[in-house]
């Protein structure tokens, strides 16, 4: 099973070369993406499999020596994040297949796509993997610098202008994680994730703490935790269709994947109720600040950019308690944001091609001429407001007993927010329907852009487009199918990373050397 | 001592230009931000309060720390890349407006 942890990021990174040298051939480099991206989520499938039945695994790339060379480590949070991400590269890698050559592409040098796009997948399952805190900013560069070049694709007027605030965000943020990783190494002396429990619980209290406020800063930034969330909704929205769904689903997940690391492995050991205190105002400020923000919107993706920045609150309303239940539940709470923010930004991607524009002012009833979209659009929309059976009903119901079980003033005030959050989500998500699909006046556009009627537009929708939608659609939906086992595992998932014990000795570092001696034997490549 | 003034001063000009309107002074600005944080990862080294890094190094004489040294080379090889993205954006940007100031609200 070991021997699979590098194909995770191998696989992506070879695929990438591969496309890039068949620049010229745009139906072989579709073919090599799939296939690529599919071999991913077979590996993380795998990972989870083998992370769920034998307890965590690690591998020590090129041979050196556990607490040298640089370790990936698959734990059921690893890998049950990996899945979910790589199930969503694929679909939407599936999605721009579809919209092919004839999507928004007068400007944009396509050829270029799929080995950022791969790049980019690379660098997810990179932060995902790692075993150690250098890597992880690694894993985070790779994605990041491949998020710039998908974002500005194009380098239409509205792309570099969102483009330069989002890259600049993601300097301070990057240069924030380098200062901590450095602050940390002068304080412990290593950035294993294995050794660092230890020695960081070792430290004065004041040190710690310090260390910790400034990575939970740096996460919080490429989290999109208010209030560093101001970047968000302007950059996001102005992204091609399938380059705005896969950032929506994956980037900010990747940032509270980090803080969940940071919370639970890594300072685990060191206690300051002002942190947590902090991590809880973040938490309720997040929610409600988000979706306040998207009632305000007019705009169908500047909307979604809002409830996608709420409904990070949800997660950190998780960390923040930072019981196992709570841990758990959040988990949960992840996956499933994965996938519905990324459902709702390819309907959205799909409502764009065919009624051509996103302006709430605009569309209107589209729900005759495009049945299919206005229900594709509606189950995950009400999977994301949490009405029930919906799996983002089970996940704050998750959310709100382990708020309530925990008690205490702090507890509470987290389940209010989250109470209000999905009323107020409800709201908005259902005024965007509404004004979308269901109210009686046509969309008007305007004529110099689109001569055509949105009703015969939308009867021109590729229907690869829409089936790889549905097939993300579907998939949010069947997690309530699911949600029993899922739950289940999202608990051992956040029980995994509790467990400092059997982390370090699985990772193995200076202080803790592998029990069996492993690491030495596997001849990985090196990471990028 | 030495270093920890340096590292100071290229955050204190790098931040001020950061903060100017002009974005070509921001990218400058990142690059001196950038050499700044580098200077102190590489300030973090040090083989006294752990053992070496690599077996084999015992008796051979005074060793640098060699892990911040790869970190820093990594982050200078992104700096550079991220640098020569933000330039390339600059440049489009220009192309697009022939302005550089980062008016509204970009």
């Amino acid at each position: 099973m070991r021997v699979l942890l590098p194909l995770a990021v191998l696989l992506p990174v070879l695929g990438a070369a591969l496309t890039l040298a068949l620049g010229s051939h745009p139906v072989a480099q579709r073919w090599v993406s799939v296939a690529a991206l599919s071999g991913v989520t077979a590996t993380a499938a795998a990972l989870l499999f083998g992370a769920a039945t034998d307890g965590p695994q690690s591998v020590v790339l090129g041979a050196w020596p556990a607490g040298v060379g640089i370790s990936l480590v698959a734990d059921r949070l690893s890998a049950l994040m990996l899945l979910t991400s790589s199930v969503v590269t694929l679909s939407v890698m599936l999605f721009s297949v579809g919209q092919g050559s004839t999507g928004d592409t007068e400007r944009t040098p396509v050829s270029i796509y799929h080995p950022t796009f791969l790049t980019l997948s690379a660098g997810v399952s990179i932060a995902f993997l790692a075993g150690d805190l250098f890597n992880l900013y690694v894993g985070f560069e790779v994605l990041l610098v491949s998020s710039y070049v998908l974002l500005t694709l194009g380098g239409t007027a509205a792309r570099v202008r969102a483009g330069m605030t989002y890259v600049v965000v993601s300097i301070v943020s990057s240069l924030l994680f380098l200062t901590g990783l450095g602050l940390v190494y002068a304080a412990t002396g290593t950035v294993s994730m294995a050794d660092l429990p230890g020695r960081l619980s070792g430290l004065p209290l004041a040190v710690a703490v310090g260390l910790q406020l400034v990575l939970l800063l740096a996460f919080g930034l490429k989290a999109a935790a208010f209030p560093l969330s101001g970047w968000l909704p302007d950059s996001y929205p102005t992204a091609a269709a399938p380059v705005a769904a896969v950032f929506a689903g994956l980037l900010t997940k990747v940032g509270v994947y980090a803080i969940f690391r940071t919370q639970t492995v890594l300072f685990g050991g060191v206690e300051s109720a002002a942190v947590t205190t902090g991590l809880v105002v973040v938490a309720i400020m997040t929610m409600l600040v988000g979706i306040l923000g998207a009632i305000a919107q007019n705009d169908l993706k500047r909307l979604m950019s809002f409830t996608l920045v709420s409904h990070i609150g949800y997660m950190l309303f998780g960390v923040a308690l930072g019981t196992v239940e709570a841990l758990g539940a959040a988990v949960f709470y992840a996956v499933h944001h994965i996938l519905v923010q990324t459902a709702l930004f390819l309907v959205v991607g799909l409502v764009e091609r065919a009624a051509g524009t996103t302006s709430l002012r605009r569309l209107g009833g589209l729900g005759g001429a495009a049945p299919g979209i206005a229900l594709l659009f509606l189950l995950p929309a009400l999977n994301l407001a949490g009405i029930p059976p919906f799996s983002g009903f089970i996940g704050k119901l998750a959310l709100l007993r382990a708020g309530a079980e925990e008690g205490g003033f702090a507890a509470w005030a987290l389940v209010v927010a989250g109470v209000v959050t999905s009323l107020l989500t409800l709201y908005a998500i259902s005024r965007a329907w509404a004004a979308t699909f269901w109210s009686g006046r046509a969309t008007r556009l305007d004529p110099e852009v689109s001569p055509e009627t949105a009703a015969a537009r939308a009867h021109r929708v590729p229907p690869a487009m829409v089936a790889a939608a549905t097939g993300v659609v579907v998939v949010v939906t069947a997690l309530t199918l699911v949600a029993g086992p899922l739950l289940d595992l999202a608990d051992g998932a956040a029980a995994d990373t509790l467990d400092v014990q059997q982390y370090s000795s699985v990772v193995g570092g200076l202080d803790t050397p592998p029990a069996d001696g492993s690491g030495g034997t596997d001849s990985g490549e090196k990471a990028p | 001592m030495t270093t920890a003034v340096v590292v100071a001063l290229l955050v204190a000009t790098g931040t001020w230009l950061v903060l100017r309107r002009g974005l070509l002074r921001v990218v400058v600005g990142f690059v001196l931000l950038g050499h700044g944080v580098n200077l102190l990862v590489l300030t973090a080294g040090g083989t006294d309060r752990r053992g070496f890094a690599l077996p084999g190094q015992q008796g051979q004489g005074p060793v640098a720390d060699p892990l911040p040294q790869a970190f820093v080379l990594t982050a200078v090889v992104i700096a550079f890349a991220v640098t020569v993205h933000l330039l390339g954006l600059l440049r489009q940007g220009q192309a697009l407006d022939e302005d550089d100031d980062a008016e509204g609200p970009a």
